[in-house]
């Protein structure tokens, strides 16, 4: 039993399976004593879901469970399943009863028979050994044995009544019932009477054989409804059953390398932790060679990663990319790396996934790198494969396992790539690589187109595979048209060539400046020198100006003297303030002439 | 829960060996009734006293039915002479019986 989950009408107790998928669309499992019937068309599937339930019931929860086999010898049934790690061997000591309950072809019937005996019998063993689960397989067989619709129903009501008093935990019944069409006669009236119809079917979908399992009745509970993909692993059936409606995958903030620093820079700082990334490109555009750089940068950062590819062998690739300067090798060895080569040829995607999914749980990676994605839509339906590629990003999304996937266009438009495996809606990444032919050359052109929650780059970048591993470089636009390879190259030259040119140009100009201003400065220090002797010059002019002023007024004062005339009176009042003021000052005169000279020595 | 019966008064043909049959029932059960009295009657007519029946209910013995193999109910097998054979059903139709006992009429 499982908890009923909450926000989903429960009705009916129920008993989970363990089959991975199924208690999601059947919301909790079979419904706890009554019939559950499984039909289907040979082959789809039907044994294996019972079996497995069975198995799981007394694996996990320690219920012990008894397997009818009408249709199968138990052996058969046994052999079949030792494909899946159920460990029979083990539960069938205890744990797991086969009855074989096939009519031999050579017993003679000779008028009609009950099922009281068998189900006297089933008692007696399910009291012996505590048995809770009850798989009736191939039920049709039977019922096709009683060769009379009346029997049917009542052999039916018989099984349901016993059911009920020896409160199974789970009835399963199986019978094949293709489409419409039964051996049954009261095919109708078994479907009526259980509570629980899970159709099967197996078809095949552009040559592949498709399983698919679908919930058409549940009395008295809610169920998923719609058809959903089926597959098979080790662990057994698995089933792709509907994704939470809420995602509730925790995003991380951490970065990792993307490979290389440039792509890093050109992504804001390299890819989200758990986050998955798509490139996109032609045949040839090095999307092996980014994948390989990637890989290369987890393990060197010490984070298990795993690489898968198909179509190409392991081996191969390690060896191409050693010619780019991506060494692989050692981690390899070390055990860090696991790469995987599939085959596509008649392989159902769904089998692919459960094959990631197997290596995932094996190698528990950090990183992850698929080459080509695109690839699992060699077999079978495109609608499988992108129903796949999708599981496949959520289940990478919720293990927090950084992906790198690639996808091969076939055209050179990226929208192209959208009608293709529509994983670009999905990823959080995308970069585009793509050939620019121009000038004779064909070069390779890396775009990121998006990239989520991130300030990445909207500029092209060339990238440049050398024994250094790959790079990116600007490339130039000119005339509207993006320069790359040689073109690229002539233009860095000639922008070079330019910017030496400048430099030169302007060295020179300097010089040139330099010079002028100390010439300049050159000449106003000549300037100033004529400044200072004319200064002296004047000084000197001035001093004798003043001596020769002072000879007269004491030739006059000693003319006035000897002649003792009085002509202040017929002097002119002009010149009479001039002769008080040499008197006045007569001190101040002397200490001037004195001061004169060092005023000149200072200038 | 041997039962041997013996009734010197059968006509028609007879086996040549004594046969040994296990006849699976569930008690009371209208099949399993029928199927007694089936045969019984046969029996009488075609073994006389040349044969040694079992007749096991598999209410009281469900564990020894299992291990007999026994699916439906009635069920006669016939051990012996070889081979082996098994009838199902309430053994209404007489000949199939007897070309599963190696009786021809």
């Amino acid at each position: 039993m499982i908890e009923p989950k909450r926000g989903i009408p429960q009705y009916l107790p129920k008993n989970a399976t363990g089959i991975q998928g199924f208690d999601e669309l059947s919301y909790g499992g079979l419904p706890r004593n009554r019939i559950s019937l499984l039909k289907g068309g040979p082959g789809s599937g039907k044994t294996v879901f019972a079996l497995q339930s069975l198995v799981n019931a007394a694996r996990q929860r320690d219920e012990p469970g008894i397997f009818v086999a009408f249709e199968e010898r138990p052996q058969q049934i046994i052999a079949n399943a030792a494909g899946f790690q159920w460990d029979l061997a083990a539960l069938l000591r205890r744990k797991l009863f086969f009855m074989d309950a096939n009519l031999s072809p050579d017993v003679v019937q000779s008028g009609e028979f009950d099922l009281r005996g068998l189900l006297a019998m089933l008692q007696a063993k399910k009291e012996e050994m505590g048995a809770r689960w009850i798989v009736f397989d191939g039920i049709d067989v039977l019922l096709t044995l009683l060769q009379n619709p009346k029997s049917e129903i009542r052999e039916i009501y018989r099984i349901r009544d016993w059911l009920a008093k020896n409160e199974v935990d789970a009835a399963i019944f199986t019978a094949k019932i293709d489409g419409h069409a039964s051996a049954i006669a009261n095919y109708g009236f078994l479907q009526f009477m259980v509570d629980c119809v899970i159709q099967f079917e197996s078809r095949l979908d552009c040559g592949v054989a498709m399983h698919r399992i679908q919930v058409t009745k549940y009395r008295g509970s809610a169920f998923a409804k719609g058809e959903y993909p089926v597959s098979f692993g080790s662990g057994g059936m698995e089933i792709a059953g509907p994704e939470p409606a809420e995602i509730q995958q925790v995003a991380s903030g951490e970065r990792v390398s993307a490979g290389f620093e440039r792509l890093d820079t050109m992504l804001g700082g390299g890819l989200f932790v758990g986050s998955s990334t798509l490139i996109t490109g032609v045949p040839g555009t090095s999307k092996t060679t980014l994948s390989g750089k990637f890989a290369e940068a987890a393990c060197g950062r010490g984070e298990r990663t795993l690489f898968v590819s198909f179509d190409e062998g392991a081996d191969r690739i390690v060896r191409n990319l050693t010619s780019v300067g991506i060494h692989l090798k050692p981690y390899l060895k070390s055990g860090l790396l696991r790469m995987y080569s599939g085959r596509t040829e008649s392989v159902a995607a769904e089998d692919h996934l459960v094959k990631l999914k197997a290596l995932i749980a094996e190698h528990r990676p950090l990183c992850m790198v698929i080459d080509p994605l695109s690839a699992i839509t060699k077999a079978g339906g495109l609608a499988a494969a992108r129903s796949v590629a999708n599981r496949f990003i959520y289940t990478a999304k919720e293990r927090k396992i950084t992906v790198l996937v690639t996808a091969i266009n076939e055209g050179d438009q990226p929208e192209t790539e959208a009608t293709d495996l529509q994983i670009s809606t999905i990823a959080d990444t995308w970069i585009h690589l793509s050939y620019l032919i121009r000038g004779g050359e064909r070069n390779r052109a890396l775009t990121i187109i998006k990239s989520r929650g991130t300030q990445h780059s909207n500029q092209v970048r060339e990238l440049i595979l050398s024994d250094a591993g790959p790079m990116l470089a600007d490339v130039y636009t000119a005339g509207g048209e993006v320069l790359m390879g040689t073109l690229r190259w002539e233009k860095e030259h000639e922008e070079r060539a330019k910017t030496l040119q400048r430099r030169s140009d302007f060295d020179q100009k300097r010089v040139s400046l330099e010079l002028a201003e100390a010439d300049t400065r050159a000449r106003i220090k000549a300037l100033e020198h004529d400044l200072e002797r004319q200064r002296v010059e004047l000084a000197a002019y001035f001093s004798d100006d003043e001596a020769r002023m002072v000879s007269s007024s004491d030739r006059e004062k000693s003319l006035r003297r000897i002649r003792s005339a009085d002509l202040a009176g017929r002097a002119t009042a002009g010149t009479a303030t001039p002769r008080e003021k040499p008197y006045g000052s007569n001190g101040s005169r002397k200490s001037g002439k004195k001061n004169k000279p060092e005023a000149r020595d200072g200038s | 829960m041997v039962r041997k019966k013996k009734d010197p008064g059968a006509s028609g043909p007879v086996a040549a060996t004594a046969v040994v049959m296990v006849l699976y029932i569930t008690d009371s059960g209208p099949n399993s009734v029928r199927a007694v009295a089936n045969l019984e009657a046969i029996c009488k007519e075609h073994l006389q006293d040349n044969f040694r029946l079992e007749i096991i209910d598999v209410l009281q013995y469900p564990l020894r039915a299992l291990a007999d193999g026994i699916v439906v109910t009635p069920s006669l097998a016939k051990l012996f002479p070889l081979p082996t054979a098994t009838v199902v059903g309430n053994l209404s139709d007489k000949s199939d019986v007897l070309r599963a006992l190696g009786i021809v009429e």
